[in-house]
């Protein structure tokens, strides 16, 4: 009888430590190039990419969830999923709240769009989108800022002339530049944020090892770089 | 989804609009009316219960009832709907998580607050970290119901506590007269009669509701809203085979063409019951029927 119970214990622990190597990655699904959702209404793009690959490289099982970005620092503390892999910046201020792996694209620059190419981006209206790190440098230099809940809506802001430019990262911006005549990149590029990372709970520190671990043999042997270019998100290290 | 659909540059606007509203995508957007449907299918009935349960406490003799009743009224209809959706949902959430915890966990040395995290063992997590994806989003589903049900409860139970009191008192009277007891007045005489009191104040909370359900969107759900300003955004032609400029202004006219339709159906309906309900009660309706039958002036 002692023996069963015991065995029945072991297979229940063994059963529950082999599940709890699901890890669900939290992404937003609205910034190409980065994610996206796909014609299929799968998630998409170089994070997901990405994603897919170091969890490989992990030995982990991923799940992908989507949330918008307003509440997806709040989301991951509170445990709704483990990971933010959404294009999010590192900077002090995220630092104080959640931990971030290791930067899995360098500094990239965030570019301005508009309308025509001479607008004094100090003198007029920059749309961005809340919480991001261009949010925050156009009120830092107290230039007049107008926030967005999705980049999407920043945009739309700059082509019915709420806004006079955009302010978002290149990669995101180029595309659109391409494909629409009526809207141009200016010549001014900013620098801004510590490169892309994945955030992870602060007491997770072995989830953040263990990606640590996987980013860093991508960098190594060059297939970060190869995704990079790819999908012509940021420049390579 | 057509077999015409391999190369959509190709094809003529009717072919391609064929193609590009039947993208596994699009069957989202679909889908989510289904899950709005069902949202007001089982709120409806539930708000419903806590409403009818609230005003019987609220009505009730026993004064600590009759407090707890009328303090739920009070403090649920006195929060905004916004700031009670995105706090309790979190609250609730971590509260039986915490309950799971203490239950599955007895011997976790650690805090559960650590700094900012809410952390419990893997496998007070609910739903669990390993479950499919369709579990979280059920579980997503049903706090949303949960928390829907118990805002609209308390204003229904604010409207069926001023029918309760609009029954003619006389017909209390005489049913005390028949020797009934309290409890028989209650569900004989006063429930069927005060829902002709009842129901205009719940055919508004009825709208309000099908009007309110964008709100799942800030819990998380994909409802149409969601749907609609993920599909109407700009299509690059990098990242889709349907390139598009911005239509969201034609999704939610979708949209709004839906609810529309939602409340007029609705309105029809609920005036159908309406004169149901008022056959043979003392209310203008009501006598208006009578005199409509051929009764005396």
């Amino acid at each position: 009888m002692k023996k069963l119970i015991l065995a029945t214990a072991a297979l229940a622990l063994s059963a529950g430590l082999a599940s709890a190597d699901t890890v669900r990655m939290g992404t937003e699904g609205a910034y190409p190039p980065w994610n996206f959702i796909n014609d299929n209404g799968q998630v998409d793009g170089f994070e997901r990419e990405l994603g897919d690959e170091l969890c490989k490289r992990a030995e982990l099982t991923c799940e992908w969830v989507t949330n918008e970005w307003d509440s997806i620092i709040p989301n991951l503390v509170s445990g709704n999923y483990d990971v933010i892999i959404a294009g999010m910046s590192i900077t002090a201020e995220r630092e104080e709240v959640i931990d971030f792996t290791q930067n899995y694209t360098p500094p990239d620059p965030s570019a301005y769009l508009a309308m025509s190419p001479d607008v004094d981006v100090e003198n007029s209206v920059i749309a961005a989108q809340t919480n991001t790190i261009q949010a925050a440098f156009i009120a830092e230099h107290g230039w007049t800022l107008v926030e967005f809940a999705t980049p999407e809506e920043t945009i739309a802001a700059v082509r019915n002339g709420e806004a006079d430019a955009v302010l978002a990262d290149k990669a995101y911006l180029a595309p659109v530049a391409a494909e629409e005549d009526g809207l141009v990149l200016l010549e001014r590029e900013e620098m801004i944020g510590g490169g892309v990372g994945m955030g992870v709970r602060e007491s997770d520190g072995e989830l953040k090892a263990k990606f640590d671990a996987a980013i860093q043999s991508m960098k190594d042997d060059g297939s970060l770089n190869a995704m990079i270019t790819k999908w012509e998100v940021a420049t390579t290290f | 989804m057509f077999n015409f659909c391999t190369d959509p540059d190709t094809l003529p606007t009717l072919q391609w609009f064929a193609c590009f509203l039947t993208t596994g995508k699009h069957m989202g957007f679909y889908a989510s009316f289904g899950t709005v449907l069902l949202l007001l299918a089982i709120t409806a009935p539930a708000a419903l219960l806590f409403g009818f349960g609230g005003a019987s406490a609220a009505r009730s003799r026993i004064l600590p009832l009759s407090w707890l009743g009328k303090a739920y009224i009070a403090l649920v209809r006195g929060v905004p709907d916004i700031a009670f959706f995105l706090f309790f949902v979190i609250a609730l959430d971590q509260a039986l998580e915490w309950m799971r915890h203490q239950v599955k966990c007895p011997d976790w040395d650690q805090p559960i607050r650590q700094g900012n995290d809410f952390v419990v063992c893997a496998q007070a997590k609910l739903p669990l970290g390993t479950a499919p994806q369709w579990v979280h989003e059920t579980y997503g589903f049903s706090l949303a119901v949960l928390t829907f049900a118990i805002v609209f409860g308390a204003f229904a139970a604010n409207v069926l506590y001023g029918a309760m009191r609009a029954v003619p008192h006389a017909q209390i009277e005489t049913a005390e007269a028949y020797g009934m007891s309290h409890r028989q007045t209650f569900w004989r005489i006063l429930v069927p009669q005060m829902w002709v009191y009842a129901l205009p104040g719940l055919s508004n909370l009825w709208m309000v509701l099908i009007k309110a359900t964008p709100l799942l969107f800030l819990l998380g759900v994909e409802d149409i809203v969601y749907w609609a300003r993920e599909l109407g955004g700009t299509a690059n032609p990098r990242f889709t085979d349907y390139p598009h400029g911005d239509w969201r202004m034609w999704y939610f006219l979708a949209l709004l063409i839906f609810y529309l339709g939602f409340t007029r159906v609705s309105e029809l309906v609920l005036d159908r019951i309406m004169r149901r309900l008022s056959h043979g009660q003392a209310t203008a309706g009501g006598e208006a029927q009578r005199r409509a039958a051929g009764g005396p002036p």
